[in-house]
């Protein structure tokens, strides 16, 4: 499973298989401004259902209980929508993110009553302690149990895998490398797979979620496969945060040529992104300037569509603010902060000073 | 009559961080830190200042031969529960820097004049403390139907116990904002960054408005409540002007207000940039300074 990737096309019929998961219908929800409706969701999964999907993630973009003025309400209740989700998977199972400060394990109680089977908890990734607590509830409900290190390109990849270490001690039986800013290039992410995969052994699998922001999705993808990682997230369209996440479609045809066994059908799957997502999408993810920036910079995804809302408002252009974002180091639930970077923007560009240098102290 | 005793239990950095304090107050004596490990920093620390310091734990406390009048109690949920029958045996009043919530919630800018004689109050959260005074003042004006706060703090300033029981955090400042500050329904989010140098904590608080609402008096009001909570921790500050967003058919034909808030710490014990533990301390010692006062029979 290791070694070049091109001599490996279409050979070997007994390489591992693996385990797509698709988030649409989630990391997709930042793309949607979380305007997803009852109708999209059951179309999007009876279609992914029927290609064979095995996991398919709902819920609002910043998860359970992530419907608020900080990152946006919810069209309709998630509790509904995981429930029209689970009426139309038949062999499909309906997965929920959980991020421990945003939404609580009450709310994990909730979706598990209204038909979650694998719940994914994430922190961003040098705060895995804080999940302790979730994935302990989770396991005691019975339910499938996933961690996911978000922003992992701010983590040396020793770092990352005792970080690993503690959510799988806590109860996860998976932990994904999660490059929420399409940060990471290529060996990034080979050394952090292969950091997790070294670190949890047997104990658990390690997984990978990718973002086009500098097209390297599919790349990245590819090669946390060949170093180990046994789970991969894709989105229809690629419909997720910033630049979108690696299309599952691609995915699909992608390991289906290498050989590798996924469970997908490739021509049920382009069909479900053709004919049933991209008919609702009402803005497809773009590699753009705003986009590429945040991989550029390191920047949360999500942050995209709070930073092009705050830079009409202000009058301050969207790249400036993410990459100043970048510069602050904030992280994955900060969407406050763009208001307030926009504003201290607007106040240099009347001023000519930089706002930190009016802030004595301030590092 | 002579400044009010007091004694401190839990000497871990808030306790430690609240004598400090504590010390400079003309109302308060604190006169004994209580712990139960021999080895703690913070009663050798408390020693070296002049503190009678134990690691005898509550029974030594309640064995001296003068008792306190306030205690200021800075260990767990777990162990306040415990102790709180304790004190209120021992008519002891208690200001309580847990989660435990024995008592009311108090934040001395808002409503701790109802509570002045009650046994136990306890601080709520540090995310609390830093917002709960925000809502008050725009449902002091303006009717709230909903509000949310989201507190950043420092990575390096969330102890074992909040990282332990994050839900713990949420629950109890959503409750506060509600009970305390005002709003029908209340939301809190807490987010931790690592960032170093360490980032000082920062706090956004949203508030629901009717779509008929006066700006100018909401943005005075909670100019008014940050200056009013400058006195006790003073690097309390507004990031912006309070920014107001009009009605707007995803928030059900509501406006909104956010407010842009940095707490930074007073640097006693602590680093300046755990505004959140700062505020914590400061506003216990605050609470007990009014308590104080009126102990004194000084209308405060």
């Amino acid at each position: 499973m290791s070694g070049d990737v091109t001599g490996d096309v279409g050979s070997g019929p007994s390489r591992p298989s693996l385990r797509i998961t698709d988030s649409t219908l989630r990391d997709g929800s930042h793309a949607m401004a979380h305007q997803f409706t009852e109708e999209q969701v059951r179309s999007t999964v009876h279609a992914l259902d029927a290609a064979g999907v095995e996991l398919v993630e709902v819920t609002h973009g910043d998860g359970l209980g992530g419907s608020s003025f900080n990152y946006g309400f919810s069209r309709q209740d998630e509790l509904l929508l995981i429930s029209a989700a689970r009426e139309e998977a038949h062999s499909a199972r309906i997965a929920c993110l959980l991020l421990p400060g945003v939404g609580t394990v009450e709310d994990m109680r909730g979706a598990a009553d209204a038909g979650m089977s694998v719940v994914r908890i994430a922190t961003h990734c040098t705060e895995a302690d804080i999940s302790v607590q979730h994935f302990g509830v989770a396991r005691d409900l019975g339910l499938e149990t996933v961690g996911f290190l978000m922003l992992s390109h701010r983590a040396s990849p020793s770092t990352l895998a005792k970080q690993a270490r503690i959510m799988v001690d806590a109860g996860a039986q998976c932990v994904y490398v999660v490059d929420s800013a399409g940060a990471l290039m290529l060996s990034d992410t080979q050394e952090r797979v292969q950091a997790l995969v070294a670190e949890v052994g047997r104990d658990a699998e390690v997984g990978f979620h990718g973002h086009q922001n500098m097209s390297l999705g599919v790349a990245n993808s590819v090669l946390a496969y060949e170093a180990g990682a046994r789970q991969l997230d894709g989105a229809l369209c690629a419909l997720g945060a910033g630049a979108g996440n690696s299309p599952t479609e691609v995915l699909a045809a992608v390991f289906d040529r290498l050989g590798v066994p996924t469970g997908v059908d490739v021509q049920r799957t382009l069909a479900a992104a053709e004919e049933v997502v991209r008919p609702y999408i009402p803005r497809m993810p773009v590699m753009d300037r705003p986009s590429i920036v945040q991989g550029y910079a390191g920047v949360y995804s999500s942050f995209l569509l709070h930073a092009e809302r705050a830079a009409e408002r202000y009058g301050v252009p969207a790249h400036k603010i993410l990459t100043r974002v970048g510069e602050e180091g904030y992280v994955g639930g900060q969407e406050d902060m763009i208001v307030s970077v926009a504003l201290e923007l607007l106040e240099e560009q009347e001023t000519g000073v930089r706002g930190d240098a009016r802030r004595p102290g301030q590092t | 009559m002579g400044k009010v005793r007091a004694a401190i239990v839990g000497p871990g950095n808030i306790g430690t961080d609240l004598l400090v304090k504590l010390r400079r107050s003309e109302w308060v004596e604190p006169r004994w830190m209580v712990g139960v490990d021999p080895d703690s920093d913070g009663l050798r620390r408390a020693a070296a200042l002049g503190v009678e310091a134990s690691a005898g734990g509550l029974d030594w406390l309640l064995g001296q031969d003068e008792l306190p009048e306030l205690v200021f109690e800075a260990t767990s949920a777990q162990a306040h529960a415990a102790n709180a029958p304790r004190y209120r045996r021992a008519g002891i009043q208690v200001v309580d820097l847990t989660p435990a919530a024995v008592g009311p919630f108090v934040v001395p800018v808002v409503n701790l004049d109802e509570y002045q004689d009650q046994p136990n109050l306890n601080m709520i959260t540090c995310g609390g403390q830093a917002t709960i005074p925000v809502v008050a003042a725009v449902s002091r004006v303006a009717e709230v139907k909903y509000a949310e706060i989201v507190a950043s703090i420092a990575s390096r300033s969330a102890g074992p116990g909040t990282r332990a029981n994050i839900d713990e955090f949420t629950a109890t400042t959503a409750r506060g904002i509600e009970v305390v500050g005002g709003a029908r329904w209340g939301k809190a989010v807490i987010i931790l960054n690592p960032a170093e140098p360490p980032v000082i904590m920062r706090d956004t608080v949203y508030c629901s408005l009717p779509a008929e609402h006066d700006r100018e008096a909401i943005a005075k009001s909670v100019l008014a409540m940050v200056e009013a909570v400058r006195e006790y921790v003073p690097g309390y500050m507004l990031r912006a002007e309070p920014q107001f967003d009009d009605p707007d058919p995803r928030w059900n034909g509501d406006a909104r207000v956010a407010v842009f808030l940095e707490v930074r710490g007073n640097g006693d014990h602590l680093p300046t940039y755990a505004g959140n533990l700062d505020i914590m301390t400061a506003a216990a010692a605050r609470v007990g300074d009014m308590l104080a006062k009126r102990k004194r029979g000084t209308v405060g």
